[in-house]
């Protein structure tokens, strides 16, 4: 038998049966008036008087978010209609800044991806039963976020049309990428992850869909999860097989997204601009998408669970729990903004020194406002988590969570434009200005992933259900076995199975 | 659409509910210590034990997982090493559309350190794709009907209902005394399932 850790009784508040995680989880997909708030039981739109009301507790404002996603999106299509007819000179990229806010903001959306494969597979193999009540949401979190990472390098081609030359397939120019470039490697490593991170979600998504297909009173959504869930009867064998596939698909997930953002970091590490060719990178990288995507789990979930009473299934210990690892990342990445200060200062090379000159000399260089706020956001808000009554305090985590997006931000934009002022050549410096159409993207992109979250929010369980109530059974043979029920005099002895 | 194939309903077997998994487990024993061998259970989590007692066992996905990894490592370095134009080097000429020898800072035709990360994520991907392949062609997936389906209860077994049938295919299949053993076992529910018409 695998070890199996005891698990901790907090991660599931009140009493709870089979039925009444299905009503708490499926019922927020099968009726429509939980995505309502009770205030609207009295809008009155002229004659018609609408009438929806919420139920007992439930308190979404789903439309007024989804209105704002909405708008956002249509900002983002403007904008990447102005962009595709004029070209990218309408943003702030040119020489030498050839990578300015697309490349922060696909390496900012990237990262914020995985913490949901770091949740579903690498807390899977660890055993963590915690992951349970977080891992499709955060799953669901990263596929938006690398679909908002991909839109940026697709349109920074300049004539995304032509994108499939990214790939390698036999054409009468008799061209092949050329298989040396770490912007090839990206390719290859951000589409298999999204390939892999969208398999992981569905396949963990099947026996949900029969839940609610078997719950669903209406036709058109009896059918929909009928046809989603492929006919999945929850067969015995069927369920060995499922749960090999998963750890199989867990434990290829786990060296896949620590492959990503090493790929990304080498899209940096691999050029010889000073700032950059550094080898601390991959992990440091990889450190910070951990940091910057838990942040984004806290912030959308703080909302979330009290929108859809989900206080049950997502309880304190799952916040103080994300807190620790966010505060843990957050060393690691404060440890790796102290070695690139050391690596220039150790290696002597004066392009480096006059880089790390022009980042942290408050007044004197032009970029140390970002250079210190990074560490304002990064380094010192993030400490306060080491106080535990911090940790419970959801205010405080909002605001930290908050401040650790923002700083990660700031990384890349310290990152990026900084050692594009400043390399070998003086013709090189400059100051990068991002435009107004740099700023409508950016922010049309969070209206593209408020949008599609709100949209799987409606249509799909954001708790795995089937998880959940493994949960609850583990939890109720634990206490059996502890009360010492039908163990005899000896509760050591080997549980029954 | 009969092709001289006799489709009319025919009797699946015996389809038994039980409120807990403990129960379902109990009443899987009795049923395999009684000398069924044709049978499976349902239910709406994964219940540990089971696939051991119905003496269950299906490596089948490893080793596809496995033949996976393995195609995708190859294919991933035979991509880049042969459109790279390291085999003109050794030798063997293919036609020049095939390949693009690119002299990248004078580093060799075959550097395969360079080549490492797009085999690594060619050989993630092919295994991806033969585990959920692979799982779906092992459960029979999509398969939107099967005759388990026309047990009355069974709608629960998605929801909160652990269910236990013994088929009709196995020599020993009795319903009437399947269905004593159910009840002996504290079944709550024992329906005799039809397949369906055409099936």
């Amino acid at each position: 038998m695998a070890y199996e850790p005891s698990i901790d009784k907090s991660l599931l508040e009140g009493e709870h049966t089979e039925a009444s995680i299905d009503a708490a989880i499926a019922d927020i997909v099968l009726d429509p008036k939980t995505h309502t708030q009770p205030a609207i039981n009295h809008l009155k739109l002229g004659k018609l008087n609408v009438k929806i009301p919420a139920p007992e507790g439930y308190n979404s404002p789903w439309f007024l978010f989804m209105g704002i996603g909405f708008l956002f999106v249509n900002i983002l299509l403007v904008s990447i209609a102005v962009l595709v007819f004029t070209g990218i000179g309408i943003w702030g990229n040119n020489q030498p800044v050839g990578w300015g806010f697309d490349i922060i903001n696909f390496v900012w959306w990237i990262g914020i991806g995985h913490a949901g494969t770091l949740i579903s597979a690498i807390l899977l193999l660890l055993r963590q039963k915690w992951r349970n009540s977080i891992n499709r949401f955060a799953e669901a979190m990263t596929i938006f976020a690398v679909m908002c990472a991909g839109i940026y390098p697709l349109l920074h081609t300049g004539r995304p049309w032509v994108a499939y030359w990214l790939f390698p397939y036999p054409n009468v120019l008799g061209m092949w990428p050329n298989f040396r470039s770490p912007l090839v490697w990206d390719v290859f490593a951000v589409s298999t992850y999204m390939t892999v991170s969208i398999l992981f979600w569905f396949v963990g998504l099947i026996p949900d869909f029969a839940t609610l297909r078997d719950r669903a009173k209406g036709k058109i959504a009896r059918v929909a999860f009928g046809v989603a869930s492929m006919g999945w009867k929850g067969s015995a064998k069927d369920w060995v097989r499922y749960e090999h596939a998963s750890l199989i698909l867990a434990g290829i997930s786990t060296p896949l997204v620590l492959s990503v953002h090493t790929i990304v970091s080498f899209d940096f590490a691999m050029g010889i601009v000073p700032g950059w060719n550094v080898t601390i990178f991959p992990p440091y990288f990889v450190a910070g998408a951990v940091f910057a995507g838990f942040a984004m789990v806290i912030t959308l979930m703080i909302p979330i669970r009290k929108w859809y009473k989900l206080e049950a299934f997502v309880t304190m210990k799952h916040f103080d729990w994300m807190a620790k690892v966010m505060l843990a990342t957050g060393l690691i990445v404060v440890y790796g903004y102290a070695m690139e200060i050391f690596y220039a200062i150790y290696s002597g090379v004066p392009w480096e020194l006059s880089l790390f000159h022009n980042r942290w000399e408050i007044l004197q260089a032009p970029y140390s406002w970002a250079f210190w706020l990074l560490i304002l956001f990064n380094g010192i808000i993030p400490q306060i988590l080491w106080i535990p009554k911090m940790r419970q305090n959801l205010t405080v985590l909002m605001l930290v969570s908050a401040s650790v997006s923002v700083g990660m931000w700031f990384e890349r934009y310290v990152i990026i434009p900084i050692s594009l002022t400043r390399d070998y050549l003086p013709s090189s410096y400059g100051y990068y200005t991002p435009t107004g159409w740099d700023f409508a993207m950016f922010f049309g992109t969070m209206g593209l992933f408020v949008f599609l979250l709100l949209l799987f929010i409606r249509f799909l369980p954001m708790i795995n259900i089937f998880e959940i109530k493994e949960l609850k059974h583990q939890l109720d043979h634990e206490a059996h076995a502890e009360h010492g029920h039908g163990h005899g005099a000896d509760p050591e002895a080997a549980p029954a199975h | 659409m009969s092709h001289g194939r006799d489709t009319a309903p025919k009797p699946y077997g015996t389809v038994a509910g039980f409120a807990t998994a403990d129960e379902l487990l109990a009443a899987t024993q009795a049923v395999v210590n009684a000398g069924y061998k044709k049978l499976d259970a349902y239910s709406p989590v994964p219940v540990h034990g089971l696939a051991d007692v119905m003496n269950f066992k299906d490596f089948r996905l490893h080793y596809g997982a496995l033949a996976g990894g393995l195609t995708g490592a190859v294919v991933g370095m035979g991509l880049q090493a042969i459109t790279g134009g390291a085999l003109n080097r050794i030798g063997i000429e293919l036609p020049a559309m095939w390949q693009y020898a690119h002299n990248t800072g004078g580093k060799p035709i075959f550097s395969w350190p360079m080549f490492i990360p797009v085999m690594f994520e060619c050989t993630i991907l092919l295994t991806a794709f033969a585990v959920v392949g692979g799982l779906f062609a092992l459960c029979g997936l999509p398969k939107p009907h099967h005759p388990i389906f026309n047990a009355e209860a069974f709608h629960r077994a998605s929801q909160d209902r652990y269910f236990l049938c013994v088929e009709a295919t196995d020599p020993r299949y009795a319903p009437d005394q399947v269905a004593s053993l159910m009840h002996e076992m504290g079944a709550e529910s024992v329906e005799h399932v039809m397949t369906s018409e055409g099936y």
